[in-house]
């Protein structure tokens, strides 16, 4: 298909009736096969814009596409199922093992039970997880990465062209967060999908975006290659979010949210 | 041994009576069941009427068991002397720990769960079987247990309006002032009591995920 493969054209979101808006008119397009970073602080309104592309946020005013179809008139069922979603709490279900945790959506879909073990045992491969060792364990008895990577296997599933990943890497260690951002690099080259990535850390999203979107207090103040995000910032906001990532050889993530109220207009 | 030689001669009335006790209490707690754990679903689908039910059954549990049998028996339908009455009054009391449990159980899974299955595209009635009943069944399973050794033990005073049961004993043994008839229907009513406890946890540890 030609054209974007998501699109957000003025969107706004305010959660409750005399809040700061959440999302405040933002618009950008991420074209099919790009990865694309939301980096912010806690609170900048990433999550809620990730979330509005797979329709578990309704925006309260502006468009968003997903290939080409404004997401009102997709059924939010087939929205999601073809768009994997991979959250930092990972959300394994803990009464089933990691193959059936990983079959869940094609198990959804009706797929043949023979398809559905070959798909599982294929994925948990491809996320470095040997089938025969990890499939009919429970997720409590896997470590922090692990789990993350049978997220990952589970949002692949059935093959979406679209996925969303929230703070993938989150909650794990500096040593883990390394690696399995290395071999997300990897696994980027091999899938072509079209990847949203929401972060808080710099320097990840330096290395994975192709793009970066820099969001503070509900708004997009830059989107642009990691190269202009550096080079030409396009106000003091952004150019100090970098800087300080640099000086702190990358260790430095985005500074806490001000007081509210203040946080616009004051860069 | 006068006791024990007292109880083998009437273990024909005593077996037949503690057959009508687990009559009463399985009735009633799957009447119970029937009503509690849907009703306590659906109160975590409108969470605004969670607080008037589950107060109308702790209201319920206060109302002393004896007052409730008596307040019952004029009422039209569920009402008048006899087993039906007691069914009725035992379900009432068995609602609050399925109804509160059930809730709980729900209430209680994991958010990061519900938020993906949500995000990997279940419906509302997928992710209530495929993840909350599931996760939350351990706790309802203990909501059934704790109900049913406490009807159990009420079922007793059913007695009291002719619903039959082992309390027929212990009312009998009260008003002959014989504590060899007192003990013929306590004794058996606390054994049931027990097996009931251990089969029931039993039963929670087989379907339970968090083994």
């Amino acid at each position: 298909m030609s054209g974007p493969a998501v699109e957000l054209r003025n969107v706004s979101k305010k959660f409750g009736a005399n809040a700061r808006p959440v999302m405040d008119r933002v618009s950008f397009r991420i074209e099919p096969g790009e990865t694309v970073v939301l980096l912010g602080s806690s609170g900048a309104g990433k999550t809620t814009t990730l979330r509005t592309i797979n329709r578990l946020v309704e925006p309260d005013d502006g468009e968003v596409e997903v290939e080409g179809r404004e997401v009102r008139s997709w059924d939010p069922i087939r929205l999601r199922r073809r768009t994997g979603y991979v959250i930092q709490d990972v959300g394994l279900l803990p009464h089933l093992s990691i193959a059936e945790n990983v079959e869940l959506v094609p198990k959804l879909e009706g797929w043949s039970p023979e398809r559905r073990n070959e798909r599982a045992r294929e994925l948990l491969a491809f996320v470095g997880l040997a089938p025969e060792r990890f499939a009919s364990k429970r997720p409590k008895e896997l470590s922090g990465g692990e789990r993350q990577r049978v997220g990952v296997a589970r949002a692949l599933a059935v093959d979406p062209p679209l996925l969303l990943m929230d703070e993938p890497f989150g909650a794990l260690d500096a040593v883990n967060r390394r690696r399995m951002q290395d071999e997300f690099l990897e696994m980027k080259q091999k899938l072509g999908k079209t990847i949203v990535i929401v972060t808080h850390d710099v320097p990840e999203a330096m290395k994975l975006g192709d793009r970066i979107g820099v969001m503070h207090a509900g708004r997009l103040l830059q989107m642009g290659p990691p190269s202009e995000i550096l080079g030409r910032p396009a106000n003091d906001f952004v150019a100090e979010l970098v800087q300080s990532a640099e000086a702190d050889g990358g260790a430095r993530r985005v500074p806490p949210p001000r007081a509210r109220g203040e946080g616009r207009g004051e860069h | 041994m006068d006791t024990l030689r007292f109880l083998l001669e009437r273990r024909g009335d005593i077996a037949q009576m503690t057959l009508e006790h687990v009559f009463l209490v399985a009735v009633s707690i799957a009447l119970a069941v029937a009503i509690g754990v849907p009703l306590g679903i659906l109160l975590t689908r409108r969470p605004s009427l969670a607080s008037p039910v589950i107060g109308f059954a702790n209201v319920m549990q206060t109302i002393p068991s004896l007052a409730l049998f008596g307040f019952l028996i004029p009422v039209p339908l569920i009402g008048g002397i006899g087993n039906r009455t007691a069914i009725v009054a035992l379900a009432l009391y068995a609602l609050l720990p399925l109804l509160r449990n059930t809730y709980a159980g729900i209430q209680s899974v994991d958010p990061s769960v519900v938020e993906a299955g949500r995000g990997m595209g279940m419906t509302d009635l997928q992710r209530l079987r495929l993840i909350e009943i599931p996760l939350a069944l351990p706790t309802v399973l203990a909501g059934v247990r704790i109900s049913t050794v406490n009807a159990i033990g009420l079922a007793t005073i059913a007695a009291a309006i002719g619903a039959g049961g082992l309390g027929t004993l212990i009312f009998r043994g009260l008003s002959m002032v014989d504590s060899r008839l007192i003990l013929a229907g306590a004794v058996p009513a606390a054994v049931l009591a027990l097996v009931a406890d251990g089969l029931l946890g039993r039963f929670e540890k087989r379907f339970g995920w968090d083994r």
